[in-house]
């Protein structure tokens, strides 16, 4: 017996009992669209918690320069002047892992407007990237400095929530000029507030401004570099914002070796204290972090088995949180899906029993006509294949629907799974003919005297 | 061909209830001639059902050979009695045994599906038309059971029992379901059959007006044959309707 022709014995019988094959389907649409629904309204939830506990710095990695030591005293973690802006802008091209990267130049000055005057707990000098990095990037008011400002040094910053209480009293502050150690900022946007991180601190009370501006402008050299440095690998001459035109022009006619020999131009360190940047997902957080080591190792000229000059800080702890609660509603998932898959196929298995004993005579006269068992095992198998497989689909179709309506009319986050649409019709074939089998088995086992005297 | 259909030597056939054995067969030996219209008769629990499983491949006998069409199907496995089922044996029930909510037309191409020979879904139902057409149900092709009379129903049957062209054609009382009239119309049939398509044809019954249509009555008592006298008659001409199978 062909396959084509078992397929269409099958639906001829399943047509024969229209009512009680639409019924038996029904166990396995609801049970498929449950799973469908459930899929893909718990991998929208779980991917929003995500989102979530990732806005709260899971993904964050974040890279500081290593232990400066010279005749082996060491200045403690932070104070190599390694890390530039230079290897930030090669973390973003290079590493794939990475979504965002920013440079963080840290400075603790006191802040004046008018009358008032306050120690804000972060001042950050970094890029427009910083905000992305935080997924911080809606503006309670005003808009974020540009990468211009970066480039130029441009004496504008955004302030959080808490300034615009403490300096400005609750007055909007864009194109305010505030002073951040006598030096005259022009604020151009302010924060949303975002709150008390993990330990407490209050990220609100922050001012963050082009990092050029605060290293070169406000704390003439950054916090760390006020220890000794011994390193001058990463000291240029000029602004090193001027690489960013490369290829430009030169406005001052170039320099004889005796010219500079004679006026040499004031060294600049061009380091940053941090480096902050976010990985693409939880799962990138590790190849994010080989990657970065690898560029950093390449590009700080480091020799096998000398060691890293810097150190790359996860947030292990929030990221462990992600990937727990990614996975307990993966398995709550399954769970979910297996429990009514198996009603439903316990429903087929019931129906096929019902039908084989229904079918005695049925059975008995194909035997005697030239049936073998197995042609029998393969007609009752396919009956069964076939229920399954269109209460699969139908199933497919209802919890898609279910899905789209609860996202419409609840605004609940849903995502669509090619997985579990696979998946789904894979496992209904697959109950088909897990269940469909002891009947089926059963059935062409009968004997065909007795089958066919059978009332 | 000069060899008998179907050659019986010394069968035996013995169920097992429990502890106890019961000789339901005891020691059949006969030959049938091709072309032959054979009555079984015999008193209810003489074995002629018994006998009839057999010679229809449904069943096996305990012992002793059983040789159909020049093959011996007593040692066969169950798939291969099964081809021989489907090739050279059609069977007619007493009660009718059509599949519920099918057409008249589906029922008599059904054993074609467990055919190997590919013969393609319009032959297949060109052919059991014509089969239908010959029982005289032309009219009533998509006539499902339930709207059929129990004659017709049985003249279904028996359209379906030809479909693979067997050379012999088993009836287990077939009109032990019809009134006298039907009765007389199926019986009729049988008789064109057997004169016309020259199909071996043999019968199970108790009733003595319908083995008095066959020209040989083999009467069973005790699992034993007690007599088996043949009558003279008219022969079959072997020239019929049913076009005979090409190779």
């Amino acid at each position: 017996m062909t396959v084509s022709k078992t397929i269409i014995t099958a639906v001829r019988a399943l047509r024969r009992n229209v009512t009680r094959s639409a019924l038996t389907v029904l166990g396995i649409v609801i049970g498929i669209a449950a799973v469908i629904a459930m899929m893909e309204i718990g991998k929208g939830s779980s991917g929003s918690i995500a989102k979530t506990i990732a806005s709260m710095g899971a993904n964050n990695l974040l890279i500081f320069p290593g232990t400066a030591a010279t005749g082996g005293v060491s200045f403690g973690g932070g104070s190599s002047l390694t890390l530039t802006a230079e290897d930030c802008d090669a973390i973003l091209r290079e590493c794939p892992a990475v979504g965002s990267a920013a440079p963080l130049v840290r400075a603790r000055p006191q802040l004046i407007y008018q009358d008032k005057n306050w120690v804000p707990t972060f001042v950050y000098g970094s890029t427009p990237a910083y905000l992305t990095v935080r997924d911080w990037t809606q503006m309670a008011d005003g808009d974020i400095f540009t990468d211009a400002d970066v480039r130029n040094a441009s004496r504008v910053c955004v302030v959080g929530q808490t300034l615009v209480r403490e300096l400005f009293g609750g007055e909007n502050p864009v194109g305010k000029e505030i002073r951040v150690k006598n030096v005259a900022f022009t604020v151009v946007g302010v924060l949303t507030p975002k709150g008390a991180n993990a330990f407490g601190m209050d990220q609100d009370d922050i001012l963050l401004a082009p990092w050029t501006t605060i290293k070169y402008r406000v704390s003439g050299n950054s916090g760390s570099s006020t220890s000794t440095s011994t390193s001058t690998t990463s000291t240029s001459t000029g602004n090193s914002a001027d690489s960013t035109y490369p290829g430009a022009p030169s406005v001052f006619p170039a320099q004889s070796s005796t010219q500079a020999a004679d006026a040499p131009m004031p060294v600049r360190f061009a380091n940053v204290d941090q480096v902050i940047m976010s990985a693409r997902s939880g799962s990138q957080i590790q190849p994010a972090i080989r990657e970065v080591t690898s560029l950093l190792r390449e590009r700080h000229r480091l020799r096998p088995g000398e060691p890293d000059d810097f150190s790359i800080r996860d947030m292990t702890e929030s990221a462990n949180a992600l990937a727990s609660t990614t996975n307990m509603m993966t398995n709550l998932l399954l769970a979910v899906a297996l429990i009514s898959l198996v009603v439903g196929g316990v429903g087929i298995m019931n129906i096929m029993l019902v039908s084989v004993t229904e079918r005695t005579r049925e059975i008995g006269l194909r035997m005697a006509v030239g049936a073998r068992s197995r042609d029998i095992l393969r007609q009752f198998l396919a009956e069964a294949t076939l229920l399954c497989l269109v209460g699969g689909l139908l199933g497919l179709a209802l919890g898609r629907g279910a899905a789209l309506m609860v996202q419409k009319f609840l605004k609940w986050p849903v995502e669509s799974s090619i997985e579990a649409i696979v998946a789904s019709i894979v496992v209904s074939a697959f109950v088909g003919i897990v269940f469909g089998f002891y009947p089926a088995w059963k059935a062409s086992r009968l004997d065909p005297i007795e089958a066919l005297r059978y009332e | 061909m000069s060899e008998a259909l179907v050659k019986l030597r010394d069968i035996r056939r013995t169920f097992n209830v429990g502890e106890i054995s019961v000789h339901v067969l005891r020691g059949i030996s006969l030959e049938i001639e091709r072309g032959a219209y054979v009555a079984l008769t015999g008193s209810s629990g003489s074995g002629k059902t018994t006998l009839m499983n057999l010679l229809g491949c449904l069943d096996r006998p305990t012992s002793g050979e059983y040789w159909l069409d020049g093959v011996e199907v007593s040692k066969l496995s169950s798939d291969a009695r099964a081809l021989i089922r489907n090739k050279k044996i059609g069977f007619v029930f007493q009660n009718f045994n059509l599949l519920p909510r099918t057409t008249a037309l589906e029922q008599v191409i059904m054993p074609l599906s467990y055919t190997n020979v590919g013969l393609s879904e319009r032959e297949a139902k060109q052919r059991a038309a014509e089969l239908l057409k010959m029982v005289g149900l032309g009219e009533r092709m998509d006539h499902r059971p339930s709207q059929l009379s129990g004659g017709q129903q049985q003249r279904v049957a028996i359209a379906r029992a030809l479909i693979n062209r067997p050379p012999v054609l088993f009836a287990d009382e077939p009109t032990g379901n019809l009134d006298s009239r039907t009765t007389a119309e199926i019986l009729e049939m049988f008789d064109r059959l057997n004169r016309q398509e020259g199909i071996t044809i043999i019968l199970v019954t108790h009733d003595p007006n319908v083995a008095g249509h066959a020209r040989r009555n083999i009467r069973l008592r005790d699992g034993m044959i007690e007599s088996d006298t043949t009558r003279e008659g008219p022969a079959p001409t072997g020239e019929g309707d049913i076009p005979r199978r090409v190779a």
